[in-house]
């Protein structure tokens, strides 16, 4: 049982790393408890595999710590580390039974006879593998395989956490969710801390109760499921959650008032004095799809926006819209007709995000909406 | 419902009969016929039924050669293929020092068999060849010539230098087709050097042993230009080998019935060596049905 920490870690594949963009991981700081449920979600390539192969032991970071129970064990190898780890292709030993499969990470330890029995025996009966244990693990198929993996990592008592790397990938659709399923079943079960990467929003928020969103070799955004929706800390966390991801509006002041392209904006008192204040010229405004409000007829405060393409989901529409050079997606419900070449829109301001470099302003609310 | 019985389609196997015939039926067939008959010149000849097959299955210089053929076969088979995997795995996996050895390893495989015999024939002489001279200067009588267990010793020696690259390479190429996430899970499982080697590299070369096993037995069987040329069979017949057998009977005493007989016999012997391989290699991987838990 133990809670991972990284301070300050950095890693790079390259013997001499200059730039930012040598790096897979830049360098940042993560806790992950004991006990929990984490996703690390992020696109190919922005250093998920990486981070889990550092927490494993399977790769030695190029600056920084990590720390199981404030215990730095950068040196330690995998095989000391109390870790488990279940790969995106089951790995699994050809030819030994699902049984011996099972046994075989505590005979590596010499665990007397009678423990591995029960051991293996619970984790089977956990994994619904019983059936097959004395068959040979070449011969099942691929999910069982992978709760095979998944069991070597489950039998050992001093695993302290179970990291798995894109685990369902080889998974048919209609298995995954039952794994899924699977796997949550048994985190609360054996209290063992997991972390789960995935390029899946679904799949991470599924699983997990916190995820952390990596890009670019940092975390981005370390939150729940309805955090990442509500208030993404940075604009790719609004796209890369959400289905449409949020929408971003470049903003310029002018002529003292706030303005997308051409036109006006009517903001919140809160928001203007935070958009003077930004440091940068680069100033957007995230709204998710779902909150923008679509009228057919010009309304107060509305924005004048022209309709490109209307894309029908049955119980729901997504909106193509155009204002001046910008393009937004907004979510009308069923019982709302779609507008027709020209709509109005309203940004509720509780719902307007304020992001200055792509990252996210905290703005102080005018008290009445 | 009718449905029309239309056979013509078997016609369209006839190319393919034709080319099967003439590759090995036909060549076969003469064989054949030769066995089972007594040939005197074009005119003369008798139908013999099984005689040969009887005659050849009980002359003792045979049986000894069939004895001295499976022995030289298990012999090296027996230390090429764990020679083979342990260079396999010695080998250097990447840069230019995986380049360089592979090509070291891969140079005997490209010599002639009768230029390896030469070879060896000069490498071995007592007065100029480089081992020969240094056993002896060594005190140790080494000869070829006079000695059976010298000149066994040499061919085997010669065979693994010839062949062993094969069976590390087939090996090597296996090895790397084994993807890290599988050393990866062995180094959280905390498996030994050895379990590694059991459980995941053995298991994965399986397929790759069988063709090298299976390739190396059928070659090491017929073996014939290397012995001719370093030893010609000798001392006596002590590395007289059964093509070498069969060739001088066939070509030197032009004894066609029987030696016919002899290459029938010689070819099922490879066949069925070959398919009980096979098959056992390919039986290990099965459920058995009561594994025991």
């Amino acid at each position: 049982m133990a809670e991972i920490a990284l301070k300050s870690l950095a890693h790079s594949y390259l013997d001499a790393p200059g730039s930012p963009q040598d790096y897979a991981i830049r360098e940042m700081d993560h806790v992950w408890h004991q006990g929990g449920a984490y996703a690390l979600l992020g696109p190919s390539g922005c250093g998920k595999s990486t981070l889990l192969n550092i927490i494993s032991g399977l790769l030695e970071p190029t600056r920084g710590d990590v720390l199981f129970d404030g215990e730095r064990v950068n040196a330690l190898p995998p095989e000391a580390r109390n870790i488990a780890q279940v790969f995106q292709f089951p790995v699994i030993y050809d030819t030994m039974t699902v049984y011996d499969n099972l046994a075989f990470p505590l005979r590596n330890v010499k665990t007397p006879a009678a423990r591995v029995h029960e051991r293996v025996m619970e984790v089977a009966e956990v994994l619904e593998l019983t059936p097959q244990l004395k068959r040979k693990a070449k011969n099942l198929t691929a999910d069982e395989k992978q709760k095979v993996s998944m069991g070597r990592g489950l039998v050992r008592d001093d695993v302290s956490a179970i990291l798995f790397d894109e685990p369902l990938t080889v998974i048919d659709p209609q298995l995954k969710w039952k794994l899924r399923r699977k796997l949550k079943e048994i985190h609360q079960r054996f209290e063992i801390t997991m972390v789960y990467v995935t390029h899946d929003q679904l799949e991470a928020s599924t699983f997990a109760d916190k995820i952390a969103v990596m890009y670019e070799g940092q975390v981005v955004q370390f939150g729940t499921p309805r955090e990442l929706f509500e208030t993404p800390n940075h604009t790719f966390v609004g796209y890369f959650i959400g289905s449409p991801g949020m929408n971003f509006l470049e903003i310029t002041l002018r002529d003292d008032r706030v303005r997308v392209g051409d036109s006006a904006l009517e903001v919140e008192e809160g928001m203007r004095r935070a958009i003077e204040a930004a440091p940068s010229a680069n100033v957007k405004l995230g709204i998710r799809p779902e909150f923008i409000e679509v009228h057919e007829a010009p309304v107060a405060g509305g924005i004048e926006a022209s309709v490109e393409h209307i894309q029908d989901l049955g119980t729901y529409a997504i909106v193509d819209l155009r204002l001046g050079d910008t393009s937004l997606k907004a979510r009308v419900e069923e019982d709302q007709s779609p507008p027709t070449g020209r709509a109005y829109l309203r940004f509720p301001a509780a719902r307007l995000g304020l992001y200055v470099d792509e990252y996210r302003v905290e703005i102080d609310h005018d008290e009445s909406p | 419902m009718t449905k029309v019985r239309n056979n013509h389609a078997w016609w369209l196997i006839l190319p393919m009969l034709l080319l099967v015939a003439f590759s090995a039926i036909i060549p076969l067939m003469t064989v054949v016929n030769y066995s089972v008959q007594d040939v005197f010149d074009a005119n003369t000849r008798f139908f013999t039924g099984t005689e040969w097959f009887r005659e050849m299955l009980n002359d003792p210089a045979l049986q000894a050669a069939v004895l001295r053929q499976f022995a030289f076969s298990l012999t090296v088979l027996a230390i090429e293929v764990p020679l083979g995997i342990g260079i396999a795995l010695l080998m250097p996996k990447k840069g230019w020092q995986a380049s360089a050895v592979l090509i070291l390893v891969t140079m005997p495989l490209l010599i002639p068999w009768n230029v390896v015999g030469s070879i060896w024939q000069i490498f071995t002489r007592g007065d100029i060849g480089l081992m020969g001279w240094s056993l002896r200067e060594l005190g140790y009588g080494y000869n070829i010539t006079a000695s059976p267990v010298d000149a066994w010793a040499t061919i085997i020696l010669m065979d693994v230098w010839h062949w062993t690259p094969l069976i590390a390479l087939l090996c090597y190429s296996g090895l790397r087709s084994i993807p890290d996430a599988y050393y990866q899970a062995a180094r959280i499982d905390r498996a030994s050097q050895w379990s590694v080697f059991r459980y995941i590299q053995l298991p994965k070369l399986t397929n790759v042993l069988v063709i090298g096993v299976l390739l190396r037995f059928m070659h090491s069987f017929m073996i014939y230009a290397e012995p001719f040329v370093l030893t010609g069979g000798g001392p006596g017949s002590s590395t007289t080998f059964l093509s070498q057998s069969l060739t001088t009977m066939a070509i030197g005493q032009q004894d066609l019935g029987p030696s016919a007989a002899f290459s029938l016999i010689y070819f099922l012997i490879i066949l069925l060596v070959s398919w009980v391989f096979y098959t056992a290699i390919m039986n290990m991987q099965k459920d058995k049905p009561d594994g025991g838990v």
